[in-house]
């Protein structure tokens, strides 16, 4: 079977899955240049609702850029062009009508470092209620910040220093921190950029555990270098290798029976 | 290699010795720099401190009744009844010429202290007065020691016969040197012991008021908007070059611009603090331009996409987040640029603010003059006085730049304390 008729027949049952549990995100023949330099080539990837998807794949193949695709944090890269079509929840997000500022508060993003603001750790959670308007008291807003740092399981660690600065926490605090400034403002789709990388084991199973418990009401996309996190975590995963997505399934499939050599190689540790 | 941690071998000796070297060196360049500045300092405030002492001689003026009138008090000749006083004091001294050099032993300010306490207290008028009153800056010179006396020869300003006045006044206690208030309150003078540092101290705050309201943020939305929000491409690139270069142009160009633009075409009041001020911003708006894109761009990229990412519009990110951030570094360019502000002469000169101002201005559009002028202005003027003056107004201008650092640091702990 040639690579194309296969990258067909692996969509067509991957979109029959998907199609299945509603795809909250389709992406359609996504390209994506920077400058002159082509990184994503020719994609299309549905993401199935309130599941973890994981985005893997070897170092500079694309999977970063994806993500960063899906609330245009891109669009900060001047040079950078993305054609094709990328429908959130049924919407054309690069439809000039779009407000980027409205996308992103329903596709929120994790990053690889954890980014807490230089301000107290009622601040940092309370900022993206504050500037979306989404609380009309003082005591709501103290109720929301409070829900939020409890599904980010943080409540009980800073509960009795909101007003401390949100950067003195420690690496996996801050980075929880950052999870539950994003789960505040209650957006659709929460994006993880290597969002365990820095972290030590304890403080990565703690977000892994977060992870599976904040799937019930968002839909979750991590980029992963870690197999056994994409294992661990997520239901389905996508394999990327210099700009193609070369496979896409249930996460199971991919790992016990990877369809395309080039992600069996992968999987077993011979490139990346 | 050696087994042992303690052997040196010959390339460790080497670099051991190398960092010594280096470390001795910075110290003596530091200690230089100390020495150098401690010289500057110490030799301004040697010659400076004798401007905080002024020469008073105590006169006792008998208010002839038959001199002034009780209805119009100020309109008397109060600056005959100083004379009379004087006059009373050395009866011997008969002659013309002598007598107008007695006279000069006294500030011609004295009349004018006189009349403000009888104006105050007309009972006064038919008693004697006891009134100290300012010496002339040669009594002055002399009491402080700067110029020699009498028979040495050669140039001397003061006569055998002032000497004698001098020590017959000394012998009974009547003269004296005191705290010199007038230095700090009043402006300039012809004579150097009325010569104060007010008005061009005023100048300069209303110059430098002006300066800061203009170019900091005019200064700060430009660097803002080239940093954050303009496209980087060649425009921004021809535009930042040129910023640079506009930091590098001599201040006198600033100066015939100021002159050429404000001063010729929109007729703006010259040796104003207004158009002082304006030429001033001109002047320091590159240098706040140049350290805010520093200092914005120090900010780290992660605090702009965690304000992006959840939602925060560019403008949003860039006020609440990135520019607090930035703030001190902006503050801390602000005051380099003030500070150069104020030490700055030539382009004041272009626009007029060399001129001999008495009156200490009250308003942005009053004739005024500088600090760092008047310094010139004084340096340039013959009197023996004027040196010590001179030397005072410098030091008066470092205190001045010093409180601006201070309130500038001040400033930049309260921003960077918040986290």
């Amino acid at each position: 079977m040639s690579t194309p008729e296969l990258k067909q027949q692996v969509y067509a049952e991957n979109h029959a899955e998907a199609q299945a549990i509603h795809p909250i995100i389709s992406a359609r023949n996504v390209s994506v240049f920077y400058g002159e330099n082509k990184a994503l080539n020719d994609l299309s990837l549905d993401v199935p609702a309130n599941q973890v998807t994981s985005l893997i794949g070897p170092s500079g193949c694309g999977k970063t850029t994806f993500l960063r695709c899906l609330n245009r944090m891109n669009d900060l890269i001047d040079i950078c062009r993305v054609e094709g079509e990328i429908l959130v929840a049924d919407q054309d997000i690069y439809d000039p009508a779009v407000d980027v500022v409205t996308l992103r508060a329903h596709v929120g993003m994790v990053f690889q470092k954890a980014n807490p603001f230089p301000k107290s750790i009622f601040e940092n959670v309370a900022y993206g209620l504050r500037i979306h308007g989404l609380t009309n008291s003082k005591s709501e807003l103290e109720g929301r910040v409070e829900h939020s740092l409890k599904r980010a399981g943080l409540w009980a660690e800073v509960s009795d220093r909101l007003d401390h600065s949100g950067t003195g926490l420690s690496g996996g605090q801050q980075q929880r921190l950052c999870i539950a400034r994003t789960i505040a403002v209650e957006p659709r789709v929460i994006l993880m950029d290597e969002t365990c990388s820095a972290l030590d084991p304890i403080a990565t199973a703690k977000i892994e555990e977060l992870m599976d418990e904040l799937r019930e009401k968002f839909t979750i996309i991590i980029v992963t270098h870690s197999m056994h996190q994409a294992a661990r975590v997520s239901q389905h995963t996508a394999f990327f290798h210099m700009g193609e997505l070369v496979e896409h399934g249930r996460t199971e499939q991919i790992f016990t029976s990877p369809r395309d050599k080039r992600t069996e190689s992968y999987i077993t540790g011979r490139i990346g | 290699m050696t087994d042992s941690f303690t052997q040196l071998t010959p390339e460790l000796r080497r670099r051991h010795r190398a960092e010594f070297r280096f470390q001795w060196a910075g110290r003596l360049a530091i200690l230089i720099a100390i020495g150098f500045l401690v010289v500057m300092v110490s030799s301004i405030a040697v010659l400076g401190v004798g401007a905080l002492q002024q020469t008073h001689i105590k006169l006792n003026v008998f208010l002839d009744p038959a001199q002034i009138d009780t209805n119009s008090l100020k309109e008397a000749d109060y600056g005959r009844l100083v004379k009379s006083a004087l006059k009373a004091r050395f009866p011997d001294v008969s002659k013309r010429r002598d007598r107008r050099k007695l006279y000069g032993l006294i500030s011609s300010e004295a009349a004018f202290t006189l009349r403000e306490k009888v104006v105050q207290d007309p009972s006064l008028v038919g008693k004697t007065l006891k009134l100290w009153v300012i010496a002339s800056d040669d009594v002055d010179m002399l009491i402080k020691g700067h110029v020699s006396s009498g028979a040495a020869g050669g140039e001397h300003r003061i006569s055998d016969m002032e000497m004698r006045w001098i020590d017959e006044f000394r012998k009974s206690g009547d003269i004296e040197t005191r705290f010199n208030s007038r230095f700090f309150w009043s402006g300039d003078s012809r004579e150097p012991e009325l010569a104060g540092i007010m008005s061009a101290l005023m100048g300069s705050v209303f110059s430098l008021l002006v300066c800061f309201a203009l170019s900091f943020p005019v200064g700060i939305m430009a660097a803002i908007y080239l940093e954050e929000f303009a496209p980087k491409n060649r425009w921004n690139d021809l535009i930042e070059v040129n910023i640079n270069n506009l930091a590098a142009v001599p201040s006198i160009v600033f100066g015939l611009l100021g002159l050429a633009v404000f001063l010729n075409t929109f007729g703006l009041p010259r040796s104003s603090p207004l158009v002082g001020g304006m030429v001033l911003a001109l002047m320091t708006l590159p240098t706040i331009i140049i350290a805010s894109r520093a200092a914005l761009r120090a900010v780290p990229p992660s605090i702009r996409e965690a304000a992006l990412g959840i939602g925060a519009s560019p403008i949003q990110s860039t006020f609440h987040h990135v520019a607090p951030l930035a703030l001190p570094g902006m503050l801390t360019g602000a005051i380099i640029g003030m500070a150069r502000a104020l030490g700055e002469t030539a382009p004041l000169l272009m626009i007029g603010m060399v001129a001999f101002i008495v009156d200490v201005p009250t308003s942005f559009v009053e004739p005024a003059t500088a600090l760092p002028v008047q310094i010139f202005l004084w340096a340039d003027s013959p009197e023996r006085a004027f040196l010590e003056k001179t030397s005072a107004a410098i030091i008066v201008l470092l205190v001045f730049l010093v409180l601006m650092n201070i309130a500038a640091i001040v400033i930049r702990r309260k921003f960077e304390n918040r986290f």
